[in-house]
């Protein structure tokens, strides 16, 4: 471990009440980010990645119940008081999300909203925040950003909308960027542009993101480390050149010789039996052990703990020596 | 099966030269001074064949037709023009009985089982339906084929008595691939089956798509934006760009040396399983125009590296020259 991390989640666990019991998005969650760097939160629809995001802003509201620890630059976030975290909110803490269109004010041109978060974080005046708007879209490759100004959402395409909102959240020159799924309603090739594009501005503006996708190919491409998420809790954590040439959990493994890479066309791929668990009985040992190849009989009685590992990785498996070379095929 | 330019044999569905538009609505002030209706050019001279039982893909970023081409295909939509040539006859002449037996033969699995199984009905009430509109087995007999179908798709067989929001969006999947096939179909349409499932069980239905297509004999038109699992899945590949295939061969081949600058940036945009080679590709820059006002010439040159000349003013006919696969452009095999 070297830098102190810039954001600190510790035993994090979030529950939704709802009217058939109980729901255990996140159980026990812990991960850290260092300046600068790319963490990817990567994991199934249901798996908590998303929820997590939200916990960190406090943007989970009414039915559920937040625990654990969220420290920012060693501030605490859950004991914050509102008005703090709405400075933090699109302040030092940027937000991305999955659909721009429902995302963005659609009454709203897209100059005036750069204009409000700007407003709102007390930066620049007058024309000086007109000329920061501008700026911020052409940062954020909008071709003819002057002119674009005046544009409305619907009158941008899905790309576009996507750098609009990456323009808002980069508004207040925030240190971490929580970018929920920003790729996933974009078809390849503008994904492609768009993971360029943070990659590039992450870096330039020393700036760090935690991404959320449940693409492991943008994980490999884009992202420094990795944290796998199953059931609300941690698979796995490591570096990604680590984590893709020999994972340490059994999950992991198994959703990368799921996916079809170089094997021989049109044979059987080797998917992950059943289905993801409901968060409504929460597993007693390991999530995963009843759809795991190599679970004993201690994976389903008692939860193994992530335990840290050499060269930075930490992984909750207690199969992670047994686990055969992934890529064999 | 290397090298294969067409089908082989007879071709089970051969489309020709089909064309579709659809009109756009107009503002009130062009309405009043009498502008015509624009025209979206959904589908532009699109020609293919697919053999019996062989898997044609078909990928293209969104607008550029892919799903206009499916709803075609299974006639949701009526063309404007152009053939498809099924079993040897003019699908599209098609009335009475003789449309009622081509929309059993060509079956169309929907993208979102959400959307396409009725919440309301059991399953086995929605795949009996399918059964009794086609009368393919007497009354009867319908609650045991649909046990078979559901052993078929590898459902446990009290699923029938159940409810589609009972399942999981992978058994969802399942249910509505019982319900294609329970017309005994000759050819599925699969219009991005799997890009509204978790990646985990993904690979479960496309391990089911080959059993079936073993087992059945099925020729399937496999629709997908994903092109890791279209590679893996299709015996052939078209590539569409607004409205028009640019690009149409075997599926390794095509993918080792795509021919098409469309094809190689759209190959390229695809993350792989490899570690931050991220800012190593030559992706496709730009975006896709609309299809309300295309560009002149080659519809792709504004955002092609290799653009010319001739391709700002001449649309590059799709031709297999030198032996090679059919690709539309002016510079391809040069």
């Amino acid at each position: 471990m070297s830098a102190t991390p810039l954001l600190s989640v510790k035993d994090l666990g979030v529950v939704f009440s709802t009217p058939r019991g109980a729901l255990q998005a996140v159980d026990g969650l812990t991960l850290d980010i260092r300046p600068g760097e790319i963490l990817g939160l990567v994991g199934e629809s249901g798996s908590g990645k998303s929820v997590t995001l939200r916990a960190i802003l406090r943007l989970l509201r009414g039915a559920a119940t937040v625990s654990g620890q969220i420290h920012f630059k060693g501030e605490d976030l859950l004991n914050a008081p509102e008005r703090r975290m709405q400075q933090l909110r699109g302040g030092s803490i940027g937000m991305i999300f999955q659909e721009p269109m429902t995302a963005l004010n659609p009454v709203l041109t897209i100059g005036l909203q750069i204009e409000e978060t700007l407003a709102a974080h007390g930066l620049r005046q007058g024309r000086a925040r007109r000329a920061s708007a501008i700026e911020l879209l052409r940062q954020v490759g909008i071709p003819s950003p002057q002119s674009r100004l005046g544009a409305y959402p619907h009158e941008f395409s899905g790309g576009m909308r996507q750098r609009a909102m990456i323009a808002i959240a980069l508004a207040a020159s925030p240190t971490l960027l929580l970018a929920d799924e920003p790729t996933t309603a974009l078809d390849v090739t503008i994904q492609d542009q768009i993971l360029k594009l943070l990659k590039r501005l992450t870096s330039e503006l020393g700036m760090a993101m935690i991404l959320v996708t449940h693409d492991l190919g943008v994980v490999a491409e884009t992202c420094d480390r990795v944290t796998v998420m199953y059931a609300g809790r941690v698979a796995e954590t490591a570096p990604v050149e680590t984590l893709f040439a020999a994972p340490r959990h059994a999950y992991t493994q198994a959703l990368l010789r799921s996916a079809p890479h170089g094997g021989t066309p049109r044979t059987m791929l080797n998917p992950i039996q059943g289905q993801p668990p409901h968060l409504a009985a929460p597993a007693r040992g390991c999530a995963f052990a009843p759809r795991c190849d190599f679970a004993v009989a201690q994976c389903s009685t008692a939860r193994p703990p992530l335990e840290a590992l050499a060269e930075d990785q930490s992984s909750a498996c207690l199969a992670r020596d047994r686990l055969p070379p992934w890529r064999a095929a | 099966m290397a090298g294969r330019l067409t089908a082989p044999l007879e071709p089970q569905m051969r489309v020709k030269n089909l064309s579709k538009s659809f009109a756009v609505s107009r503002s009130l002030i062009d309405w009043a001074t009498g502008k015509p209706l624009p025209l979206l050019r959904a589908l532009h001279d699109v020609s293919f064949e697919v053999a019996k039982g062989e898997t044609l893909g078909i990928v293209g970023e969104s607008g550029c037709g892919k799903s206009t081409l499916a709803r075609c295909l299974v006639r949701l939509h009526e063309v404007d023009q152009g053939e498809i040539v099924f079993d040897g006859q003019n699908a599209l002449t098609h009335s009475g009985e003789a449309r009622r037996r081509y929309n059993r033969s060509v079956q169309m699995v929907f993208q979102d089982p959400n959307g396409s199984l009725n919440p309301r009905m059991t399953v086995g009430e929605c795949i009996g339906e399918a059964l009794s509109v086609h009368a393919v087995v007497p009354r009867d007999q319908i609650a045991a084929r649909v046990r078979a179908l559901l052993d078929l798709v590898k459902l446990p067989t009290d699923a029938a008595n159940r409810r589609p929001h009972e399942f999981s969006g992978g058994q969802r999947q399942r249910i509505a691939i019982a319900r294609a096939l329970a017309v005994e179909p000759a050819c599925l349409i699969a219009d991005e089956p799997l890009s509204a499932l978790d990646v985990s069980v993904q690979a479960q239905i496309v391990n089911l798509f080959l059993e079936l297509q073993a087992r059945l004999g099925l020729t399937l038109v496999f629709i997908t934006h994903d092109l890791r699992l279209v590679r893996h899945v299709a015996h052939r590949i078209a590539v569409m760009y607004l409205g028009r295939i640019v690009e149409i061969g075997p599926a390794q081949e095509l993918f080792a040396a795509p021919r098409h600058p469309y094809t190689q940036g759209l190959i390229a945009s695809v993350p792989q399983l490899e570690p931050k080679r991220l800012g190593a590709r030559e992706a496709v820059v730009g975006e896709v125009p609309s299809a309300l006002a295309p560009p002149p010439g080659c519809a792709f040159h504004p955002r092609c590296p290799k653009a010319a000349e001739p391709c700002r003013v001449e649309a590059p006919a799709l031709e297999g020259r030198g032996g090679a696969w059919p690709v539309a452009c002016h510079f391809a095999g040069g």
